[in-house]
């Protein structure tokens, strides 16, 4: 990986220099696809920054937040706040997560001075992956390899709360051997939207229809996304569709690792 | 207002069902959205007009009894009445009280959401008054007494078949081998028939998609062409209007037409864009005797200074419903309130109460498009999770969902023990399927491995495999 | 508060948390209204004479509308009675009386039968005066006045509006400041853009729903 900017100090600055950042790993890829923490692990510390998984983390609160479970919500938030302050800057492989904490726990704690003050402070230090990588390390591009025709799915907290467009397109089309196909109505909802996919599954599969469709007509072998809880459900589309579609996280595929069943394959015996 | 909002969900398995409705709603969730972003990138300043609309907005709301004030000065100085209306029922009864004055026996009508909000049309038909809907979709759906299903093209669940069917059982006194087959027939039997009902009409009611307090003008745009004829035909106009709509200035009132059109199908502008002030002046020709404009409030004004103000912003494009992953798959119908869609979904629970209607906010994916179309800037969705709070604590959600969440919330609120738990139920589900790659069944989890397999998790947790590596 | 008027606005008032608004208030409020400033005018709004002139014309026929550039008043007449023999209509036209269509020489046009007033159900072509055109969109701006019936916009199924080149405007708020100028607001201001529309049955846009099926313009150069 290499990066124009000497911010934060890279590699070549001495340990004790290099800023600490903190895996907000996300309680689904937690639960279901690690891989994708370890991907991001290694996209951080290649581009030298020392990584820890505060253990006070469970996940965002979301689920809480949007079923209007305010008091919950603000449990969970000040749990995570209090696990994230002491790092320079948190980052979470998931554009939902992300804007959860950047966007949202600061308007979620506003009727509290203190912890209004506290979410502000986590809030302006958290990024999605591959925004941090663009926006914050200025990574030009990456050293991987995946030899397969693709498309993006632009996820929609990533996408309208964080303005996440670019930087991934960015960095994929610096992977050797990777190809762009067309996908119609890329910024189109998936339809997961949380507990919303199951909670109105006759709508929910509607929607993940129709962009599963789309994928498909693209002519791509694999369908990359940055948030796990659309790819579970596009990659859960597919699978009962009976497509060939293979199904990855971004972060896998930018830090080469992508030897391992994708979503939702059989899992060999380790 | 109808409180069928509660069986959204069945209404929504209805909506998903019924192919008709499925061909228009692909159409309409391709082609409004193309035209919609043309208009906009042919207009360099569509985002500065967007700001500019949303500002002057909110400068009304700050000072809403000023400009209604002003508004009734000036009506009243050119010869017109306003008649302030509090609830749905009071403007009822001021319309029914102008039309029996007037000893009006038919009354035509151009296209009004307000209208159907305060369901006017029942009210006079149950003290003999025929109200005639004169918007071709709003015409189709009266005679099949249905209600709207967009608010912007009210018939577009219904296919041309389904519509000449309509139009052979109710025009009898026509040909009845005349050819409906195609869609300029329908348009011109439509056309032929609604003609003579303009003039026979003694009062026209139409909405107002602005009005004007600096002049104490009503503006209507349409394409049609049927609430000009409704309002310059009859003898007399009434305007039934939301408090809401008024803007300070005819310039103000430029900025919001330079978005709604544009917004709404696309159109650089609408065919036609009218500004009605007072009755007739006595020289003129043709034009109303008389002009009423019905100021509704009806539950908006319990909305300024709470966090759901902004929604008092819309203008009513209907660029929410024609991007909202939801309403496109669904329909209008579904919602079952006056107003569907991600609009609806904010707006319904102020007008029926969250009791009422605490599917439609809950009802979303949080996409976020419809904030990101919104030529008023609503933050919907912002909007939406407020009521959700609401309908949360009023225990309105199922509870299944409220102890789930519960029991989740409590776990995650103990990360050891939340991680314990969290690393068991992977291991397991891991072994459950992991030579298939995904599960076809499980339980809890209908809801998702009805319409698509559950991909199966690798072997342990990413907080047990990272603990390890430490 | 049984007074719904003074209930409203008592509401508002004890939401903002006042009584009616202060004077100093008042006066900004009033200061506004009175100045009615221009907000964001699209710069394609802002240019030569003779530009907006063809992008009038080119946005109007966008719109689906028809449009005739002649060169002077004379021509109009015949130019209208031309439009109805290519499109098959009767030589009968209804007309506005005010003095832009008035003064044209209509007895040149011996085929033409012409009245004057108000549309009736049976008038199938109408010949109008503007006010503006506006070249933003391809508008034109008619008002209602004693010469000038609404009903000639709407009820025929044929419109045709003289319109002089020079009353070609930029922007609405251009159209808007020539009404303001001849004092009293009129009953009514039609911008029309294009003939009547619908796409009602199917999504399927259909000209001629309930207004005017053909909106003819013929713009006059001198």
């Amino acid at each position: 990986m290499t990066s124009s900017d000497d911010l934060p100090p890279g590699d070549a600055a001495p340990a004790e220099k290099r800023a600490n950042v903190a895996l907000f790993v996300t309680c689904l890829v937690d639960l279901f696809r690690p891989s994708i923490g370890f991907a991001t692990v290694k996209l951080l510390e290649e581009a030298g920054l020392r990584v820890s998984v505060p253990q006070g983390q469970t996940c965002c609160g979301q689920p809480a937040y949007n079923s209007g479970d305010r008091k919950n919500a603000m449990a969970i938030a000040k749990q995570t706040i209090t696990a994230l302050e002491p790092f320079d800057y948190v980052v979470a492989p998931s554009g939902s997560c992300a804007a959860m904490i950047s966007a949202h726990y600061p308007d979620l704690m506003r009727a509290d001075i203190q912890w209004s003050k506290r979410a502000r402070a986590v809030a302006m230090k958290t990024f999605e992956i591959t925004q941090f990588l663009v926006d914050v390390l200025k990574v030009e591009k990456v050293d991987a390899r995946f030899e397969e025709d693709v498309v993006y799915h632009d996820s929609c907290s990533g996408l309208r709360e964080l303005k996440i467009k670019s930087q991934p397109r960015k960095l994929l089309s610096s992977v050797d051997g990777l190809h762009f196909k067309e996908l119609m109505d890329e910024e189109g909802c998936c339809g997961f939207g949380g507990t919303f996919c199951v909670k109105y599954s006759d709508v929910s599969n509607k929607i993940v229809d129709r962009k599963t469709q789309a994928i498909e007509a693209s002519g791509a072998e694999t369908l990359i996304a940055g948030d796990l809880g659309c790819l579970m459900n596009m990659a859960g589309k597919l699978s009962r569709a009976g497509s060939s579609v293979r199904v990855r996280h971004v972060a896998e595929v930018l830090a080469g690792m992508t030897d391992g069943p994708a979503i939702g394959e059989p899992q060999p015996d380790e | 207002m109808d409180a069928t909002a509660k069986s959204f969900k069945d209404q929504a398995k209805d909506g998903l069902e019924n192919a008709t409705l499925q061909d228009a709603l692909g159409k309409l969730g391709f082609g409004f959205p193309l035209l919609r972003q043309m208009a906009a990138d042919g207009l360099p300043e569509f985002d500065a007009l967007r700001d500019q609309g949303r500002d002057i907005k909110n400068h009304v709301l700050e000072h809403l009894d000023y400009y209604l004030e002003r508004f009734e000065e000036q009506v009243t100085g050119h010869g017109g009445q306003v008649h302030w209306c509090p609830t749905d029922g009071d403007a009822r009864d001021a319309i029914l009280k102008i039309c029996q004055e007037a000893r009006a026996k038919t009354v035509t009508k151009g296209k009004s959401m307000v209208t159907e909000e305060i369901a006017i049309n029942a009210h006079l038909e149950a003290h003999g008054i025929k109200a005639i809907e004169t918007d071709l979709g709003e015409y189709i759906i009266q005679l099949r007494n249905e209600p709207p299903s967009h608010i912007v093209g009210p018939a577009i669940h219904l296919n041309k078949e389904q519509i000449a069917g309509t139009f052979r059982s109710h025009h009898k006194e026509l040909d009845p081998d005349r050819s409906l087959e195609e869609v300029p027939a329908l348009v011109r039997e439509a056309r032929e028939v609604l003609r003579q009902k303009y003039i026979d009409a003694d009062v026209g009611i139409t909405g107002a998609n602005f009005l004007v307090a600096e002049t104490g003008s009503s503006i209507i745009v349409t394409n049609e062409g049927n609430g000009d004829l409704s309002q310059s035909l009859p003898r007399i106009h009434i305007v039934v209007a939301s408090i809401e709509k008024v803007v300070p200035t005819l310039e103000d009132a430029c900025t919001f037409l330079r978005l709604l059109a544009r917004s709404a199908t696309g159109q650089e502008f609408s065919a036609y864009t009218t500004f009605s002030t007072g009755p007739k002046r006595p020289d003129d020709p043709d034009g109303p005797e008389q002009y009423h404009v019905i100021l509704l409030d009806n539950g908006r004004s319990d909305l300024l200074g709470t966090e759901f103000q902004d929604v008092l912003r819309c203008i009513r494009c209907g660029a929410c419903m024609n991007h909202c992953p939801v309403y496109t798959s669904v329909g209008g119908h579904a919602y079952g309130s006056v107003y569907p869609g991600p609009i609806g979904s904010v707006l319904t629970p102020a007008l029926a109460g969250i009791d009422q209607s605490h599917h439609l906010p809950n009802a979303s994916t949080f996409c976020g498009k419809c904030e990101e179309v919104c030529p008023m800037r609503i933050p919907l969705p912002k909007m939406m999770r407020y009521w959700r709070e609401r309908a949360f604590d009023q225990g309105q959600d199922p509870v299944a969902a409220r102890w789930a969440l519960a029991f989740w919330a409590t776990a995650a609120r103990w990360p050891a023990l939340y991680h314990f738990g969290a690393n068991v139920m992977t291991r397991l589900l891991h072994f459950m399927g992991k030579r298939e790659g995904h599960l076809v069944r499980l339980p809890f989890a209908g809801g998702w491995t009805r319409h698509r397999d559950f991909p199966t998790p690798e072997r342990a947790t990413f907080q047990s495999q990272w603990r390890k590596r430490l | 508060m049984s007074d719904p008027r003074a209930q409203i606005l008592g509401k508002i008032r004890e939401i903002r948390g006042r009584g009616a608004l202060s004077a100093s208030n008042r006066h900004m409020l009033d200061t506004r209204l009175a100045d009615h400033p221009r907000n964001v005018v699209p710069a394609r709004a802002d240019g030569p004479q003779a530009e907006l002139i063809v992008q009038f014309m080119d946005y109007l026929g966008k719109a689906g509308a028809t449009v005739l550039r002649v060169p002077k008043r004379s021509d109009v007449p015949a130019a209208v009675a031309e439009y109805l023999r290519d499109n098959n209509l009767p030589g009968r036209v209804r007309t506005t009386s005010d003095p832009e269509i008035d003064s044209l020489p209509w007895s040149d046009q011996e085929m033409l039968e012409r009245t004057e007033g108000r549309a009736e159900k049976s008038d199938d072509v109408s010949v109008t005066s503007a006010v503006a055109g506006i070249a933003e969109t391809g508008t034109l701006l008619l008002t209602s006045g004693k010469h000038t019936p609404t009903s000639l916009n709407f009820l025929p199924e044929t419109h045709i509006v003289v319109l002089s080149a020079q009353t070609v405007v930029g922007s609405y708020e251009d159209a808007i400041d020539k009404v303001r100028k001849q004092g009293q607001l009129p009953r009514t201001l039609n911008f029309i853009t294009g003939p009547s529309r619908t796409a009602d049955v199917e999504l399927t846009m259909e000209m001629g729903a309930h207004g005017p099926r053909q909106l003819h313009v013929i713009l006059v150069d001198n």
